[in-house]
């Protein structure tokens, strides 16, 4: 991306953070198609485990846009890492952790409810494609 | 004084662990979360007064000064947004602890955790409206919307996991989305801060820029339920709890509209998606009140004139001037009102007839006429009729769409006048089934006086007298908190009315902030900011 950057933008990003990242950006990818796939579903597990796929594609992500080097301690000399996007990952992952534990209570309250792990069909949707099915066969 | 700022999100978050504490202790539990809204609408009411005088007000938290620490900003929008809201939020919080009582504190939403969620979610609410920093916004929404996901499927019944679920999967969605949008902005200039991105996002190449605003206007027009992202509401709101669909409808899909102006004019002030944000407002507009005209459902009719008219508030943003962005910010605050008022009489409706399916309603205006009142006056306000703060809004809004003048936004504008009729025709139909309709006999088809005289059945013509007694009889015994707290929003909002003038006059000053960035810049770095 750096050929975009121009300015005062450049001045801020180094060339650490753009040049390493081919794999990170593979792997981003990746977890993304896995985890978006995964999410649309009506089974919960699949649900439950496609958002962390993606949960962590994006920590990668987060990780991928910060500097690179040494850990950002007092009395380090040298390039020191940018630890804001740290900072953000660790955010990031106590809230996946909050959501992934709400996501797990309700697949656990679903299958008790209907012994099975995915959701029933919406009501709605089920009288839609009724009445389309009766048009349909109408002709 | 300043100190007090943080107290707008430090009190709730204190009063849902309170909350949490006192589970056992229903009391308790409704003597802290009611004190600590009170609170909280006591503070910022002043926080709104202040920054009308005095200008935006900026708080570094722990010290730590603008690009690198976490900043709260209360601007005009801020502040007008966090006032509205939280009036909004007592009242239905009012309204859900007397509705729980009067079922005896069971099932529908277990207290121990209601009181808790709820706060946790005025919480996100009022960061999210004070964040200076684009983290700090995605960690308040994440916050809310968090307390959403308990609140909507409180209870959890089957046909709440069910409804609830598309809700949760799609606001997670869009969080990811929000998110990867601010790792790539943090890339692109190592900032995150509103204030100090201003400045460099206009250093970026067009196309990155682009991208960057496409993700952020996906990830909220998400949460603001705009028209190809807007799917999720309809399915999910009517199926939660009364006072959880009311604050949901009036707060949530705002926040997304709060953050979308917000960026666009601070971030993104080059009006490059303008024109496109115009026809999806106009298709906003005019599918959501199509799909309101379909259904059967009051609560779910609702649902869709609430996805349509965010395409107002969108309208206000897309036109990109002083004068559309002013009736905006005065058409989100008189949304949050009126859209909860009438959930708020949805509830109500539910509670006396037992139901909101239309064809199984009528004679409410007999059984009740306090709740028709209720139901009528923010219904005609949500349709625009002249004396009322909608019709202002819309005024505000199509003149903004004449003063840019081009030929989409004039078609927007006559869009959005017939989006108002379609609203006022749909309202009516409710009001004239629900309400207007005269006997409980036509039920079961037919005119009544065809079907049924006096003198040839005379068991029907008893059963039909016996369900309107029933009715009135309902009627009667809605809770006074119910009532009250209804009466409380209804009234807020004709307020927008009568002190239309003060208000909208905030609105404006709010306006001319945003489009002057450098105010909004000034006052959180202390220089010019922009390189």
């Amino acid at each position: 991306m750096s050929q975009f950057l121009s300015g005062s933008a450049v001045a801020e990003v180094s060339a650490h953070a753009l040049s390493s990242n081919v794999v990170i950006a593979v792997a981003i990818g990746v977890l993304f198609s896995c985890g978006v796939y995964l999410l649309v579903s009506k089974n919960l597990i699949r649900v439950l485990l496609g958002f962390l796929l993606v949960g962590h594609g994006t920590n990668l992500l987060l990780l991928s846009s910060g500097t690179l080097g040494k850990p950002p301690i007092v009395g380090e000399d040298g390039e020191l890492a940018d630890p804001l996007p740290q900072a953000f990952i660790l955010t990031s992952i106590v809230i996946t952790l909050a959501v992934v534990t709400f996501l797990l209570a309700m697949a656990y309250r679903n299958y008790r409810l209907t012994k099975d792990t995915e959701l029933d069909d919406d009501p709605d949707d089920v009288a839609v494609a009724a009445r389309t099915e009766a048009a349909g066969g109408g002709e | 004084m300043i100190a007090l700022m943080p107290l707008a999100v430090m009190l709730p978050m204190g009063g849902a662990a309170l909350a949490l504490i006192f589970g056992k202790r229903p009391r308790i539990q409704r003597v802290v979360s009611i004190v600590v809204l009170l609170i909280q609408l006591v503070i910022e009411l002043w926080m709104l007064l202040e920054v009308d005088r005095n200008g935006t007000m900026v708080m570094h938290v722990g010290g730590w000064s603008a690009p690198i620490g976490i900043t709260l900003v209360a601007d005009r929008l801020s502040a007008l947004m966090m006032v509205v809201s939280t009036i909004v939020t007592l009242a239905v919080l009012i309204y859900a602890i007397s509705a729980g009582q009067a079922d005896g504190d069971e099932t529908d939403t277990p207290v121990s955790i209601f009181h808790p969620a709820f706060l946790i979610l005025a919480t996100g609410v009022s960061n999210a409206f004070m964040a200076g920093d684009l983290f700090n916004l995605f960690v308040s929404f994440e916050i809310l919307l968090t307390a959403s996901y308990v609140l909507i499927t409180s209870g959890g019944t089957r046909e709440r996991l069910r409804d609830g679920a598309p809700y949760i999967v799609v606001s997670l969605l869009s969080s990811i989305i929000f998110l990867s949008a601010i790792a790539l902005i943090y890339t692109a200039t190592g900032t995150v801060n509103l204030a100090d991105l201003a400045g460099k996002l206009d250093g970026l190449p067009v196309g990155v820029l682009l991208v960057l605003q496409a993700m952020l206007l996906v990830a909220f027009g998400v949460k603001a339920a705009i028209w190809p992202m807007a799917g999720w509401l309809p399915d999910s709101y009517p199926t939660a709890p009364a006072p959880v669909t009311a604050v949901f409808a009036g707060l949530l899909t705002k926040v997304g509209v709060y953050a979308i102006i917000r960026v666009q004019t601070l971030l993104f002030p080059g009006g490059h998606f303008d024109d496109l944000l115009m026809v999806i407002a106009l298709i906003t507009m005019v599918v959501g009140i199509l799909g309101a005209l379909a259904q059967a459902g009051i609560k779910r009719m609702l649902s869709f004139t609430l996805v349509s008219h965010i395409g107002y508030m969108l309208f206000g943003v897309a036109v990109h001037n002083e004068i559309g962005l002013a009736a905006s910010i005065y058409y989100v605050a008189h949304h949050i009102l009126v859209q909860t008022a009438l959930f708020l009489a949805a509830g109500l409706i539910e509670r006396v007839a037992g139901t909101t399916v239309l064809a199984r309603l009528s004679g409410l205006a007999v059984a009740s006429p306090l709740l028709a009142v209720l139901f009528f006056l923010p219904a005609m306000n949500l349709a625009g009729v002249p004396p009322f703060s909608g019709f202002l809004g819309k005024v505000g809004l199509f003149e903004g769409g004449v003063e840019q003048g081009s030929g989409l936004a004039l078609a927007v504008v006559v869009g959005g006048a017939v989006t108002s009729l379609l609203t006022l025709y749909t309202i009516l139909r409710v009001w004239g089934r629900a309400f207007w309709r005269p006997d409980p006999e036509i039920l079961e088809g037919g005119a009544p006086n065809e079907r049924y005289e006096r003198s040839q059945d005379k068991k029907q013509w008893a059963a039909a007298q016996a369900r309107r007694r029933n009715l009135k009889e309902a009627a009667r015994r809605m809770p006074a908190g119910m009532l009250g707290a209804t009466t409380a929003v209804v009234a807020v909002g004709l307020l927008l009315t009568v002190a239309g003038g003060p208000i909208y006059g905030i609105a404006e000053r709010a306006a001319v902030d945003l489009t002057d960035r450098q105010s909004y810049i000034q006052s959180v770095l202390g220089t010019e900011g922009t390189p």
